[in-house]
């Protein structure tokens, strides 16, 4: 059985959790380093990106997390979570800590403060025909990306949602809808990732 | 692309589940909240515990300093505006402010009437001692709810009771059949779809934190365990002998509420916390709680 853990710093971590319970998939709170023993795949949660980051250094899970994903553990950020996966971050504290994962630029709180919060559908190629309700709660965007990361959807132009190998990173929260079709989309991408490995007799 | 609808207004509280939200008066207490990992800071003329010792009536901040506090973080900046007091509602929402608490805090401008949220683009949070209270605040259009507690006082016994009152009665709703609601709904002076809904989710269907009277580390997680999604501490951190250690103790007990260990652990040496009141020693029109309805 497929377990994937969700980073319970802090943020819409429970949601998460939802949508994954109703997937079939178990899952896992994570907030020590013991909590990432046997997990095939992370979800950083959306939240405040500068709160998760300072718990992941109290807590010694940046590097971790770090030399895991660089062996490429399938790892899904949504909005602040995008932010933490970024190598770059525009507009972030000095300092802020990030995973440096994803060869891309964010910029946080692109669109302003919530009161340029919204809600649209998004065409996105890769979930099929039906558009996606995207929820974009001050929520950051891509302003740049290097080779490899291929741009799942744009929103006006700006990129919103990315995958580069096992990592996948959303502008936008899945979560707080009940269409779970990204959710879906990464359980793909762990199953993928465990058949890569070996672990696919397991069950 | 449609702005301001309730997913995206009750959306930002469900992001800052699980986090601390900071009583702030300026600038510099704003960066030390976020320093200390706040996920949001509230930004007001003077802590409740201030109010409480200086009397007269307690109004919204000058924007002048709400704006000196939206420029000194990233995170976002919540304040308060008077019960039923929609103009300087309106001036917080037109500063962009992220979250307007309307609240019993300050001295209430209208005895009668709160707020119509619904017709703003900024999201409201609003106190409640019952599920009767938190069920008519969403339904004027609030996207978040908290305890009230007794705001300023370092003494977490309200919030205890609020909360758990409110998670008795929502556990109550869960084995009420559906012909009984109406009743329920009037017994309670709710709405009756929202007392429906409540049913249905075995939750409230907003964000609900914990506030009023949390003043130590292990404050923040006892209402953790009571139900909360989140907290607000006003007073207890810059009422305390250290705030910013206070401050970063409270928001990891926050995130570890389940771990006794570590709650012990971030509580050594933190200095003193604020003293605090005993809630009868407090004269009953001085009672904060019991503004609004």
């Amino acid at each position: 059985m497929i377990r994937i853990g969700v980073l319970a710093m802090q943020g819409a971590f429970e949601e998460h959790i939802k949508a994954l319970q109703a997937l079939g998939v178990e899952t896992a709170e994570v907030r020590l380093e013991k909590d990432l023993e046997n997990i095939d795949g992370i979800i950083i949660p959306g939240g405040e990106s500068t709160t998760i980051g300072k718990m992941l250094d109290s807590y010694n899970l940046t590097d971790r997390l770090i030399s895991m994903g660089k062996e490429g553990f399938p790892m899904f950020g949504t909005c602040a979570g995008m932010i933490m996966l970024s190598r770059e971050i525009e507009d972030g504290l000095p300092g802020q800590t990030s995973l440096g994962l994803l060869k891309v630029v964010s910029c946080r709180n692109a669109y302003g403060r919530q009161i340029n919060s919204f809600e649209t559908d998004l065409a996105i190629r890769d979930l099929g025909e039906k558009p996606f309700r995207a929820v974009f709660i001050r929520a950051p965007i891509i302003s740049e990306v290097k080779n490899n990361v291929t741009i799942l959807a744009k929103f006006q132009d700006k990129i919103v949602a990315v995958k580069e190998d096992n990592i996948l990173a959303l502008a936008f929260h899945p979560e707080l809808t009940d269409d779970y079709r990204f959710h879906e989309y990464f359980i793909e991408m762990v199953k993928g990732w465990r058949k890569e490995n070996g672990k696919n007799n397991l069950n | 692309m449609e702005k301001a609808t309730f997913t995206v207004k009750s959306g930002l509280a469900q992001m800052l589940k699980g986090g601390v939200i900071m009583d702030v008066t300026t600038a510099e207490q704003a960066v030390i909240a976020q320093e200390a990992g706040a996920c949001a800071v509230m930004a007001l003329e003077r802590v409740p515990a201030d109010i409480r010792r200086d009397g007269g009536v307690a109004r919204m901040a000058d924007p002048l300093k709400v704006k000196e506090i939206q420029q000194a973080v990233t995170i976002p900046v919540m304040a308060k505006a008077r019960i039923g007091h929609f103009v300087e509602a309106l001036v917080l929402e037109a500063l962009e402010i992220d979250y307007i608490d309307e609240s019993e805090v300050l001295t209430p401008a209208d005895d009668n009437f709160h707020i119509d949220k619904h017709t703003f683009k900024v999201p409201f949070v609003c106190g409640a001692r019952d599920l009767g209270e938190a069920l008519r605040r969403i339904g004027e259009g609030a996207a978040m709810i908290r305890t009230k507690g007794e705001a300023g006082t370092g003494n977490v016994v309200e919030a205890v009771r609020h909360m758990r009152t409110i998670m008795s009665q929502i556990r109550a709703l869960s084995n009420t059949p559906d012909d009984e609601l109406m009743t329920i709904a009037k017994n309670l002076g709710a709405p009756y779809d929202l007392i429906k809904k409540t049913k249905e989710l075995g939750r409230l269907p907003v964000v609900n934190f914990a506030a009023g009277g949390i003043a130590t580390p292990a404050d923040a997680a006892l209402m953790m365990h009571l139900g909360a999604d989140g907290v607000f501490v006003g007073s207890g951190i810059f009422k305390s002998d250290d705030p910013a250690k206070r401050a970063k103790a409270i928001v990891e007990a926050t995130t570890h509420y389940k771990d006794p260990v570590i709650i012990g652990k971030v509580s050594e040496g933190i200095g003193e916390a604020m003293k605090g009141l005993e809630i009868s020693k407090i004269p009953q029109d001085q009672l904060l709680a019991t503004r609004g309805w």
